[in-house]
């Protein structure tokens, strides 16, 4: 009979529960979205006039207009689509970097890993939202300047939770058993000991991906992110002025998209630790 | 234990170096020559070498790196670029408000937490712990920024029960102003906290000194406030402490919103001024503010677990 792989099993447990099943078709929906609308399938013409302005919800616009007679569900899904690519790109810089250099830490010990021990700790020890707020300022308003701060401050915690487990593996028996028959540094660290704490990467790019949007949701507030364009924390600045008015809609339509897909990302992030470390389930 | 203190708080100079690099690396190199945003276009060349003087921007990089070091010590942070004023007082003036509506937040989001945690922990597994742990992931998912805008639109401006915004000195004229505020700031503590405090409780209730105890015949509840609880308060300590730097730094968002002219507002005025040397000695601020109470938490946890080992 054939095994499972470790992958798969922790797949099946994963598909078992139904809450987290969900929240992994949400996310999928979500990417879908934002790739369509990246490449201009759908909510293209977002800033076109398609109604009277300040129309609540109803059949034709579900989310209601703007104050320009925009669709506000237009604008929702263009702000998926820049709240999916700060979560993506912000994911990409902070893997490569706290992956490498965690795993060098942990691995080679010696002043190698008091340098990077050093090095996240000064990212650390500065308050995130300072740091964000610096950069954001610094590099000028707008998408860029948001990946760059976000990836800047999400590395740091990846980088510490993998070098400590590598830490731990590098003295385990099959690593040495690598030795024993000639492996050298770069197979041992690469072919024996990261495949196995891919898990911990998973686990944390979930969990960063909704931090990542939810700071990108404040920055683009405070007029740091994304210019000439929706997102969800422009639509929410836009509601600041005119919920006396009563237009509540731009407001429920941003918060409702974002609370899904980080209500997701929180569910899918604590499954995947129950199914790829089932030691810590329960807990 | 003193040997370990001892190291630890020389750890604190490569680190406060390091820190001071990264922001004279953001404010001072990458950010260019200020001077013609600050004078406008009709500057002259000789206008703008005056304030570079006057800012200390025709030093030599290195000189520049030490004023970061230097103010990293001695707080003194020069003056703003859009008030004049100098930003130590500034820091003074705001540090009211700031307090009188963070303190209180925090003290009772903290206690609320640990009661709440308890409960669940009580009934882990029952439906009650599953209700909890899903509206503290609800509640987490929701933005600060819809919380803010619903809360201050429904109770203030609709219901009209507090202050839409302002602030006043002394107590009790405070308290319309800071109640709302404050009870957004508990709503927003309250997911983390729970999840965080039933985590750390439940870690206990799987050891075996609580099987000793459940075998001498205590009672669950006896077990949960005697033995348990005294355990996870290492955690749960540690976990409080390194939260204090964040009330020096003000509530940025609530401040803003509710015109609390604390240190959180300040911050975010300056952002919407381009004002770099306030958010700069708010980073070097809330840094040093954070790189002592980490040592502080790291003290307390050796201190109250003696299992630890002091390498």
């Amino acid at each position: 009979m054939k095994e499972n792989s470790l992958w798969k099993d922790a797949f099946i447990r994963l598909t078992k529960d139904k809450w987290a099943l969900a929240s992994l078709i949400i996310v999928v929906v979500y990417s879908l979205v934002a790739i369509l609308s990246a490449c201009g399938f759908i909510a293209a013409d977002w800033a076109q006039e398609v109604g009277a302005s300040n129309l609540a919800p109803n059949a034709e616009h579900i989310f209601g207009t703007d104050i320009f007679g925009r669709s506000v569900f237009q604008k929702v899904v263009r702000g998926t689509q820049v709240a999916m690519s700060v979560g993506l790109a912000t994911s990409l810089i902070a893997i490569p970097i706290g992956v490498v250099l965690g795993a060098v830490g942990g691995y080679f010990g010696g002043w190698v890993d008091d340098f990077i021990t050093w090095l996240y700790t000064t990212f650390s020890s500065i308050p995130n939202i300072m740091l964000l707020i610096s950069i954001t300022m610094i590099l000028g308003k707008g998408l860029f300047a948001v990946y760059v701060a976000l990836g800047a401050t999400s590395w740091v915690t990846l980088c510490r939770l993998i070098r400590g487990e590598v830490m731990k593996h590098k003295e385990r028996e099959y690593v040495q058993a690598a030795s024993a028959i000639g492996g050298g540094h770069t197979r041992k660290l690469f072919k024996h000991i990261l495949p196995n704490v891919t898990h911990i990467v998973i686990i944390n790019t979930s969990l960063q991906f909704q931090v990542a949007i939810k700071s990108e949701v404040i920055l683009s507030y405070l007029g740091l992110g994304v210019q000439g364009e929706p997102s969800w924390g422009t639509m929410i600045d836009d509601a600041k002025l005119e919920l006396a008015r009563g237009v509540w809609w731009q407001l429920a339509g941003a918060t409702l998209a974002m609370f899904i897909i980080v209500l997701a990302f929180n569910i899918l992030g604590d499954a995947l630790r129950d199914s790829l470390d089932p030691k810590l389930k329960g807990k | 234990m003193t040997n370990y203190i001892i190291r630890r708080l020389l750890y604190l100079i490569p680190v406060l170096l390091g820190v001071s690099f990264l922001i004279f690396l953001l404010f001072n190199v990458v950010a260019g020559d200020p001077t013609a945003v600050l004078l406008g276009k009709n500057a002259t060349a000789r206008q703008m070498e005056e304030l570079r003087e006057q800012l200390g921007l025709n030093k030599p990089l290195f000189m520049q790196y030490l004023d970061v070091v230097k103010s990293a010590f001695t707080f003194d942070f020069g003056r703003s670029w859009a008030t004049k004023q100098e930003i130590t007082y500034m820091l003074k003036q705001g540090a009211y408000p700031s307090l009188t509506l963070t303190i209180p937040a925090f003290v009772i989001s903290t206690v609320l937490s640990l009661f709440i945690s308890l409960f669940v922990a009580y009934y882990r597994g029952k439906g009650i712990d599953l209700f909890i742990r899903f509206l503290c992931i609800a509640g987490m998912s929701v933005s600060a920024l819809a919380y803010i805008l619903g809360f201050q639109w429904l109770f203030a401006y609709k219901l009209g029960w507090f202050e839409i915004s302002g602030f006043e000195y002394g107590f009790p004229e405070f308290l319309p102003y800071i109640a709302l505020p404050a009870i957004i700031w508990i709503i927003l503590s309250l997911g983390p906290d729970v999840r965080f405090f039933r985590t750390v409780i439940l870690d206990e209730i799987y050891q075996d000194y609580v099987r000793t105890a459940r075998a001498k015949g205590l009672g669950e509840m006896t077990i949960l406030l005697k033995h348990v609880l005294r355990n996870a308060m290492i955690p749960i300590i540690t976990y409080t402490v390194i939260q204090i730097p964040f009330l020096i730094l003000g509530a940025l968002l609530l401040e803003n919103f509710f015109g609390i002219p604390g240190i959180g507002g300040m911050t975010l005025n300056a952002l919407n001024n381009s004002d770099f040397p306030v958010i700069k000695a708010m980073a070097i601020l809330s840094s040093v503010v954070y790189i002592i109470f980490s040592l502080v938490s790291d003290i307390l946890y050796t201190i109250a677990d003696p299992r630890v080992k002091l390498k």
